[in-house]
C-alpha cells in the first residue's frame, strides 16, 4: 500500500477535519494500518459520532457512559437469582447486498453480543423491512426483487438461528415501497445469567495473556463497519466481499465453550469480535479496562498465511472471541475450547500503559494509545429541522377520506401484507429449541419461555411502526415504545427491560436528523414514565438508496423497540384466543381520550383501503398506558383473563378477526355510544389506530371481579362475548352500522396475502 | 435407570433431552461426549437433535463415525434400548443401526409444527405403551425419510414402522414414516421430538406416552 492521500482517507469515510483530528491526537501521521483501525472505529457504526449526544436522553446510556464505560448490554435482574439481557442489531446493508448471509450473520451478531456476556441465549427476535411484494404498487422487476430479498433474510436467519440451537420465537415484517433497495434486518436476542457470573468485557491485569478464541481469521469483511456507515448505491453489489459468512456450527460450538470456560473462572475480561474484529476487540477492550495491550499478529490463525497486518486487523471474520485470562490460568480456556474444536491461541499480554502496539512479521503495525479509538472518535451534533411537511399532516383532515364498503375493507385489510398471516415465515424458524417455549409465534400478543432453573416466565416481542413514525417522530418513538410494552401486558407479563433498533436516514441530513432526535425523545419519555429502561440499543444510519440519476430513496424512520417482561408464573401466560366455554369480551381505553383526526391519520386503513398517507397518528396516554402494564398482568395474576389482544395497524376490526380466527370460533360485539364517544365516522371505531385500546376475554362469572378492579386511568366496557357460531360481528349502535364477516372469510383474506 | 444423552459439536436438543429426563420422565440422565468409548452405567442411550457436526456434510454422516458411535453400536447390539430423535434419527441411519435415509423436506423448506402421529405397531420396549395418536413437535428440513422398495418391504414385514404421519405427511416420507425400529425393536428413530413434548406448558405431554418405555424396561 502507498502513501496515506486525502483520498486514501475520503475513501475509508474519514473527512479533512477528521483526519486532521487525528494526526492531531496522534502527534504524527498514522501508518496505514492505524488509519484502516481508526476509519472503522470513527465510523458511525462502531462510533455512534451522530447518535451519541442524542442517545443521553436515555438514563442508562448516560449512566454508563459517564461510568463504567457500555458492556454489550445490561443486565436486568429478575429474581431467582437471574438477570436478563437482551440486545437488537441492524444489518441492513449486508442483507441488502447479500441477503442470506447478511441476515444469517446478523442473528450470528446478536448471539455473540448476549453470550460473550456469560449469558445463555434463549431467545431470537427479529424484525424485518421491505419494499413491497404486491404486484401493481411498485414495478414488477422492483417487487420481484423484494420478493427474493424476504424469501433469502427468512432463509438467512432460518439457515443460522435453527442450527445455533436459540428458538426464533417472534418478530414483525413490514412491507412499504420506501424500503425497495434498502430492506431492514434487525436482529434481537434474549439471554439469561446469573447475577452472580455476568462476564466483563473489560481487559485487566498487567501481563495477563490476551487469547484469541474461535474460527480462523480470512479476508471476509474487510471494512465491513465503514461499509454499514454510508448510503447504499446501485453499485452496491461491489460490496459483496464486504459482506461476511456465517457459520453457525462454529458459533454453536463458540457458545458452549465460552460458556464453559467463564465456569471455570479462569477468564478476567472477555468480548466477541464483531463489527471491526480484532480492533474493535483489542482497542475496546483495552479503552474500558484503561490498560494496553502488545499483539503478535503472526500467532493469529489465519485461512490464509499471506494475510497482511492490515487484512488481519480489518477481517470482520465470523464466530469469533477475545479473551484475557488470569496469568498461568490461559490452558483451561485452551482445553475447554480446544475440546470444542475452536482454535485458541495465546496472541499477546496486557500492559500499563494505555497504548496498543501491534506486530506483524517483526514489524510494527500499531503503536497508539487505545482511547483515541473510543474516546477519541468526534461526535456531532446537527440543528435538527423540522420539515414544513410536519405542520401540514396535523392539518389533515379525515373528512377528506371517502369511506368505503366496511365489510371490504375489513378482508382488504385482513389480507394486507403488515396484517396477514406470518405462518410461512415463522413456520421456518425453530421456534421450539431449548424445549421452553410457552407461547409459540402466532398465538398471542407476545412470545412466553418458561426457562429451566425458574417458575417465572420472559415474555418478549419487538415492534415498531414506521408510518406514524413518518407522521410524527415523536409520536412514533412513544408509541413503539407503548405498544411493545402493551404486548408484553396482554400476555400477562410485566415489562422490565427494553432495547432499541433505531434505522434512519443519512443523519447529516437536518430533516432526518430532526426525525432521529424526536423519535429517540419519544422513546426515551415514555421508558422513563414506565420505569422500564432502555438497557441496549443499535443505531443504523444511511439507510438509503442513491440512483444513478442522483435521486434518493430514504427509508421511512424506523426505530423498533424490543421488550422483555416477566410472569411470576409462566403457566398463567394467555393468547389472543380461547378454547371451549362461555366468555365475554370487554373492551379497555384511556379515560377520556381526544382523538386526534379520529384516529384515522397515518393509520394502515387510510393508506392501504382509501389510498392516503396523511395525517398525524394520535400519541399514546403514557399514565393509562402504565395502568395498562399494570392491571392486565394482576389480572392474569388473579386467574381472570383467558385472552387479551391489543389494537394497532387495521383497528379494532382486526383484533377482533385476530381473536375469532385464534380461537376458531364467531363472536358479537356491541359498541355502545358511551364507547364511542368522540369518534364521528363508523370507519373510525372499526379501523382507528387508538392506541391503548385492548380487547379481553374473561369467563362469564368473572365480570365483577374484573370489571370493579379497573383503575382510574382506564374506562372497561363489557361489549360482547365469544359466541357458538362461526359469525364475527361487530355492530355500531350509535352509528347505526354492523360490519360482519365468518371467521371462514377472514381467514381466506388472512393467508391470501401470499407471504412467502 | 441411567440415560446416557449424547454430545456432539453442533447438538442442540441434548440439554433439552437431559432436561425432559430428569424433570418430567423421572429417569437419571448424564451426557455423554463424543469422543467417550464407554457406556459403562448406562442402560439406555438418547442420540439428540441438532446440527452435529453442522450436518455440512450428509445430516448425521459425521457424527455417525464419532468414537462413542461403535460403543452405541455394541450397546445397542446387545439389545440396549437407543433412541435417537431428529438429528439422532439422521445419525442412527448413517450408523447402520437404523435402515433408510432423511433428505430434504418435499417443499425444500425448514417446517417447526406439531404434527399427530399414528402409531404403525406396538412392537418391543419402546412401542409397547403408545396406544393412541400423540402430537409432537417436528422441527427440520431434512426429514424426508426414504427407502428401496426391498427395504421398505423388510420394514413392513419385519413390523419395523414405528410411526406415521397421521394427518398431513408434512415432508413427503415414503409411506408418511415418521419412526423406524430395527429388527429387534430396542432401536428407536424417529424425526419428531418427543423430548420437547413432555410438560403441559410446552408442548403437552404426549412425548411422555412414548418415553415412559424407559421406567418399564428392567435395568441392572
Amino acid at each position: 500500500m502507498g502513501a496515506i492521500t486525502p483520498d486514501l482517507y475520503l475513501s475509508m469515510g474519514l473527512t479533512h477535519e477528521e483526519y486532521r483530528l487525528l494526526t492531531e491526537q496522534m502527534g504524527r501521521e498514522p501508518r496505514m494500518t492505524e488509519l484502516g483501525m481508526i476509519s472503522v472505529m470513527w465510523s458511525e457504526h462502531c462510533g455512534y459520532k451522530y447518535s451519541r449526544p442524542v442517545l443521553a436522553y436515555f438514563a442508562e446510556y448516560k449512566k454508563a457512559i459517564e461510568g463504567e464505560g457500555l458492556e454489550n448490554a445490561g443486565v436486568v435482574p429478575i429474581g431467582d437469582g437471574l438477570g436478563v439481557v437482551l440486545k437488537v442489531e441492524s444489518h441492513n446493508h449486508p442483507s441488502a447486498v447479500e441477503p442470506y448471509q447478511g441476515a444469517a450473520t446478523g442473528v450470528g451478531g446478536i448471539i455473540r453480543d448476549i453470550f460473550t456476556m456469560g449469558a445463555r441465549p434463549v431467545a431470537l427476535l427479529n424484525s424485518l423491512r421491505f419494499g413491497s411484494i404486491t404486484p401493481g404498487q411498485e414495478d414488477g422487476a422492483t417487487v420481484a426483487r423484494n420478493r427474493h430479498l424476504l424469501e433469502h433474510v427468512v432463509a438467512g436467519i432460518a439457515g443460522y438461528g435453527n442450527c445455533v440451537g436459540v428458538p426464533t420465537v417472534a418478530g414483525e415484517v413490514n412491507f412499504h415501497p420506501r424500503y425497495s433497495g434498502n430492506p431492514l434486518v434487525n436482529a434481537m436476542c434474549v439471554g439469561l445469567v446469573k447475577t452472580d457470573e455476568v462476564a466483563s468485557a473489560s481487559a485487566k491485569g498487567t501481563g495477563n495473556p490476551v487469547i484469541y478464541l474461535g474460527s480462523a481469521t480470512g479476508r471476509d469483511g474487510i471494512h465491513g463497519a465503514s461499509f454499514a456507515s454510508v448510503e447504499m448505491d446501485e453499485e452496491g453489489e461491489d460490496k459483496r466481499p464486504n459482506v461476511q459468512i456465517g457459520d453457525p456450527f462454529a458459533e454453536k460450538s463458540l457458545i458452549e465453550a465460552t460458556l464453559e470456560a467463564l465456569q471455570t473462572g479462569a477468564i478476567v475480561g472477555i468480548q466477541d469480535m464483531g463489527a471491526a474484529g480484532l480492533t474493535c476487540s483489542i482497542t475496546e477492550m483495552s479503552a474500558k479496562g484503561g490498560v494496553g495491550m502488545v499483539v503478535d499478529l503472526d500467532k493469529v490463525p489465519l485461512r490464509d498465511p499471506s494475510m497482511t497486518g492490515y487484512e488481519i486487523m480489518l477481517s470482520e471474520s465470523q464466530e469469533r472471541m477475545l479473551a484475557v485470562s488470569h496469568p498461568g490460568r490461559e490452558q483451561e480456556v485452551i482445553e475447554v475450547f480446544q475440546k470444542w474444536g475452536l482454535p485458541a491461541v495465546v496472541i499477546g499480554h496486557v500492559t500499563d500503559d494505555g497504548w496498543v502496539r501491534i506486530t506483524r512479521h517483526g514489524h510494527t503495525e500499531v503503536d497508539m494509545p487505545a482511547d483515541i479509538f473510543t474516546d477519541g472518535c468526534p461526535t456531532y451534533y446537527q440543528t435538527p429541522v423540522e420539515p414544513a411537511a410536519f405542520l401540514q399532516r396535523q392539518a389533515w383532515n379525515p373528512d377528506d377520506l371517502m369511506a368505503p364498503d366496511l365489510n371490504q375493507a375489513w378482508l382488504t385489510l385482513m389480507s394486507h401484507p403488515d396484517v396477514a398471516s406470518k405462518e410461512n415465515i415463522y413456520r421456518q424458524y425453530d421456534h421450539q429449541v431449548q424445549a421452553h417455549t410457552a407461547l409459540v409465534p402466532g398465538v398471542g400478543d407476545a412470545a412466553v419461555i418458561a426457562p429451566e432453573g425458574t417458575s417465572k416466565g420472559l415474555a418478549t416481542k419487538i415492534d415498531g411502526n414506521a408510518r406514524w413514525t413518518m407522521a410524527d417522530p415523536f409520536a412514533g418513538g412513544q408509541l413503539a415504545t407503548a405498544e411493545v410494552c402493551r404486548n408484553l401486558a396482554c400476555v400477562g407479563a410485566r415489562p422490565v427491560a427494553l432495547t432499541d433498533g433505531l434505522n434512519f436516514g443519512n443523519p447529516q441530513r437536518p430533516e432526518v436528523f430532526w426525525q432521529f432526535e424526536r423519535a429517540v425523545r419519544g422513546i426515551a419519555d415514555a421508558s422513563e414514565v414506565f420505569r422500564v429502561p432502555v438497557v441496549s440499543g443499535n443505531v443504523s444510519f444511511y439507510n438509503e438508496t442513491k440512483y444513478a440519476d442522483g435521486s434518493t430513496l430514504e427509508i421511512l424512520p424506523t426505530p423498533m423497540m424490543g421488550a422483555v417482561g416477566v410472569l411470576e408464573r409462566a403457566e398463567q401466560r394467555i393468547g389472543m384466543g380461547v378454547g371451549a366455554g362461555n366468555y365475554r369480551l370487554a373492551l379497555v381505553r384511556p379515560t377520556g381520550t381526544e382523538y386526534v383526526q379520529q384516529g384515522l391519520g397515518a393509520s394502515l386503513y387510510a393508506w392501504s383501503v382509501c389510498g392516503n398517507e396523511d395525517g398525524v397518528p394520535c400519541r399514546p396516554d403514557l399514565d393509562a398506558e402504565i395502568a395498562l402494564q399494570q392491571w392486565l398482568p394482576s389480572l392474569v395474576e388473579r386467574g381472570l383473563l383467558a385472552a387479551a389482544h391489543d389494537v394497532t395497524d387495521g383497528g379494532l376490526a382486526v383484533t377482533l378477526a385476530e381473536m375469532a380466527m385464534a380461537s376458531d370460533r364467531g363472536l358479537m360485539v356491541v359498541l355502545n355510544s358511551a364507547v364511542t364517544e368522540g369518534l364521528s365516522r363508523a370507519d373510525a371505531v372499526a379501523f382507528g389506530e387508538h392506541p391503548g385500546w385492548v380487547v379481553f376475554a374473561y369467563a362469564t362469572e368473572s365480570e365483577q371481579e374484573v370489571l370493579a378492579s379497573c383503575p382510574g386511568a382506564l374506562a372497561v366496557y363489557p361489549v360482547g362475548e365469544m359466541t357458538a357460531t362461526q359469525d364475527v360481528v361487530l355492530h355500531l349502535d350509535e352509528l347505526g352500522t354492523t360490519l360482519t364477516q365468518t371467521v371462514d372469510k377472514l381467514r381466506a383474506a388472512y393467508q391470501r396475502a401470499g407471504i412467502l | 435407570m441411567k440415560v446416557a444423552v449424547l454430545r456432539f459439536p453442533g447438538s442442540n436438543c441434548d440439554a433439552d433431552a437431559l432436561h425432559a429426563l430428569r424433570r418430567d420422565v423421572g429417569v437419571d440422565a448424564d451426557y455423554v461426549w463424543q469422543t467417550d468409548t464407554s457406556l459403562d452405567g448406562f442402560d439406555a442411550v438418547w442420540v439428540p437433535g441438532g446440527f452435529s457436526y453442522g450436518d455440512y456434510l450428509r445430516c448425521g454422516a459425521m457424527a455417525a463415525r464419532a468414537p462413542i458411535m461403535s460403543t452405541v453400536r455394541d450397546f445397542a447390539g446387545r439389545g440396549g434400548l437407543v433412541i435417537g430423535a431428529c438429528n439422532g434419527f439422521q445419525v442412527l441411519c448413517e450408523s447402520g443401526l437404523l435402515p433408510g435415509a432423511l433428505v430434504r423436506n418435499v417443499k425444500q423448506r425448514f417446517i417447526c409444527q406439531n404434527v399427530v402421529l399414528e402409531p404403525a405397531t406396538q412392537r418391543g420396549p419402546w412401542m409397547a405403551g403408545v396406544n393412541r395418536t400423540i402430537t409432537l413437535p417436528i422441527a427440520h428440513g431434512e426429514g424426508r425419510f426414504v427407502c428401496s422398495p426391498e427395504t421398505l418391504k423388510e420394514l413392513q414385514d419385519n413390523d419395523q414402522i414405528a410411526f406415521r404421519y397421521a394427518s398431513e405427511n408434512v415432508n413427503g416420507s415414503t409411506e408418511a414414516i415418521a419412526g423406524v425400529m430395527n429388527a429387534t425393536g430396542n432401536v428407536l428413530g424417529l424425526m419428531p421430538h418427543p423430548e420437547r413434548a413432555t410438560r403441559d406448558l410446552v408442548g403437552g405431554t404426549d412425548g411422555l406416552l412414548l418415553l415412559q418405555a424407559l421406567k418399564m424396561v428392567r435395568t441392572g
